[in-house]
């Protein structure tokens, strides 16, 4: 929304973007501009098996910015997402092909190892997944196998209080994690990526399972967690996207190169893709006309 | 064709073949419960006449002495062989689970599983022979011996089961570990086996049951004794169970039959009351996986 200019459509944005080498130099004007991009993704079709998925994807993720996924479901914005932080690599049959660069590495170079990605580009689930263990250990467990035993409590309640679940549980940390409500499983579960001290939040559509009080709950806590992370967001909920997000990316179905795969529509600040959307598919679906 | 036209007006009763088709049909189901009642029938007389015929031997002194008058040294030297069965089986069983689960790729998990049903199938004897050549021609018999051919029966019932709790453990458990950037084998420590070990040790438990009446390859590899006296020295043939009532039921003698009748019913018992507490213990660690 901080961007300048006429809304238009990113590939054209890009065009005037700097690379990601040239960005860290100044980055705090690039930050001050919300230019600085985390994820440069470069034509990425991903394939299972023989089926394409998604084609011929191109964006750039913004930092510490909130970057929201839209589209009908079956278009491949869970492909794409879970692409950012190679979940997939466990998927039989997974390939990518393009490129995903990630502060300027290739996240599928041949030297890249996937848990240290992970490590670094968290990603919370549809369905909430706490361990079955306290709530102290949930967030605990990670960074304690990774080293980060120092200060272990302060490091917990930092994160907990990230997530704004602090107050909810600081009496009974040492209860059992599935005794929460879904909406602070959820809560705990970004509690857990931030306590890794992650620097992408990946949220593979984190509301579609809750009540409406506990949605708002994790929106608002998106709200806060802006500016310390950069968060991406697949989500249904047109609303949610409008409310949260300052980037979105509208998906669709491409059916011009034979059997129809996902494939990026629209990607423009937030507002101009509810307001204004240069692509009739995106007006069609903002304005409730298809999916 | 007259025939297979149904006067819908006519009264609901069975008319031509259904009458034929009724009786067959519980005649079929009569054979069936009767196979089934049979089938309970078998292990309520083996029961009963164990029961019967072994109560009358047993007392304290038959508990905790030797040969003539109890079946101390047996009791202790089957003790001892299948806790070293099983110290050796149920670490390999359970590794291999993990390797079959955790991280072994489809084709590669199916072969290992059918490895270990192999095994499972082998005849104890032929197990027995296996050891006797490998362990005990031109050397001496010994309970270490025993041991191991128990431990090679014990582990794919150990690993079997171990991998069907293993696959009970939710996949969101494993990508809620992965996407923190911890790796694989961390995540089996610290998540994975928790969440499985009410489920392994009843496996566990069930193999000990049945390794403990094993008597085929224990004849062959430790049966040169003569049960007056606790041995502790696995290096040298240990006094058994299964081996012992196979001694004295084969004497002339009998009060060695009254005896043979006792060992039986602790025998029994034992494996009775394992394999009753193991499923009770695994049906309550698979509601509490299931929460």
């Amino acid at each position: 929304m901080s961007d300048p200019g006429a809304p238009s459509r990113v590939r054209i944005q890009n065009g005037s973007l700097p690379n990601p080498a040239g960005a860290a130099s100044n980055g705090a004007a690039r930050r001050e501009l919300g230019l600085d991009a985390v994820f440069d993704v470069s034509d990425v079709s991903v394939f299972y098996g023989a089926k394409k998925a998604l084609s011929s994807v191109s964006l750039r993720i913004p930092r510490s910015r909130i970057t929201a996924l839209i589209g009908p479901s079956g278009c491949g914005k869970s492909t794409f997402i879970r692409s950012l932080n190679r979940m997939n690599d466990s998927v039989p049959a997974f390939k990518l092909e393009g490129q995903v660069l990630y502060h300027g590495h290739d996240l599928y170079a041949s030297n890249v190892d996937e848990v240290e990605v992970r490590r670094r580009i968290g990603m919370v689930f549809q369905k909430p997944n706490p361990f079955p263990k306290s709530i102290y250990d949930n967030v605990a467990w990670a960074p304690r196998n990774l080293g980060l035993k120092h200060e272990l409590d302060e490091r917990v309640e930092q994160a907990l209080r990230g997530a704004a679940l602090w107050d909810e549980v600081k009496d009974r940390l040492k209860d059992s994690a599935l005794g929460l409500s879904g909406g602070q499983q959820q809560r705990l579960c970004i509690a857990r990526a931030i306590a890794i001290e992650a620097d992408v939040l990946l949220l593979d559509e984190p509301a579609s399972a809750l009540d409406p009080i506990a949605t708002a709950s994790i929106e608002e806590l998106m709200h806060s967690l802006k500016g310390r992370f950069t968060i991406v967001i697949v989500t249904h909920n047109m609303q949610q996207a409008a409310r949260v997000a300052d980037k979105t990316a509208f998906f669709g179905l491409d059916a011009s190169t034979g059997e129809p795969a996902g494939t990026l529509i629209e990607y423009a600040d937030t507002e101009t893709i509810f307001n204004q959307p240069a692509d009739p598919r995106t007006r069609d679906y903002v304005t409730g006309r298809f999916g | 064709m007259s025939g297979a036209v149904v006067d819908p007006a006519a009264p609901l009763t069975p008319t031509g073949n259904l009458r034929r088709r009724r009786v067959f049909s519980r005649v079929a189901e009569f054979g069936a419960t009767g196979a089934a009642l049979f089938a309970v029938a078998v292990l309520g007389i083996v029961i009963y006449t164990v029961v019967v015929r072994g109560a009358s031997a047993l007392s304290f002194e038959f508990l905790v002495t030797g040969a003539p008058t109890g079946i101390a040294p047996a009791l202790v030297g089957t003790a001892l062989i299948v806790a070293v069965a099983t110290a050796i089986a149920m670490p390999l069983g359970v590794m291999a689970a993990i390797f079959v689960t955790e991280f072994a790729g489809n084709r590669v998990a199916g072969v290992s599983k059918l490895t270990l049903d192999l095994i499972n199938g082998l005849p104890s004897i032929i197990i027995g022979v296996f050891i006797f050549g490998l362990l005990v021609a031109n050397r001496t018999q010994s309970g270490f011996a025993g041991a191991i051919a128990l431990a090679i029966i014990e582990l794919p019932l150990i690993a079997r089961g171990a991998q069907e709790v293993l696959l009970l453990v939710p996949n969101n458990l494993r990508e809620a570990a992965d996407a923190l950037g911890v790796a694989r084998w961390r995540t089996v420590l610290g998540v994975i086996l928790p969440s499985a070990l009410g489920g392994i040790l009843t496996s566990t438990v069930l193999a000990v049951a049945r390794a403990a009446g094993e008597t085929a390859p224990l004849l062959l590899v430790s049966s040169v004794f003569d049960g007056k006296e606790v041995l502790l020295n696995m290096s040298e043939a240990m006094p058994n169970v299964p081996v012992r009532i196979f001694q004295l039921s084969e004497e002339a003698n009998p009060e060695g039959f009254a005896q043979a009748w006792g060992m039986s019913l602790v025998l029994v018992s034992f494996i009775l009351f394992a394999s009753l507490g193991a499923r009770a213990m695994h049906a309550r660690s698979r509601r509490k996986m299931s929460s």
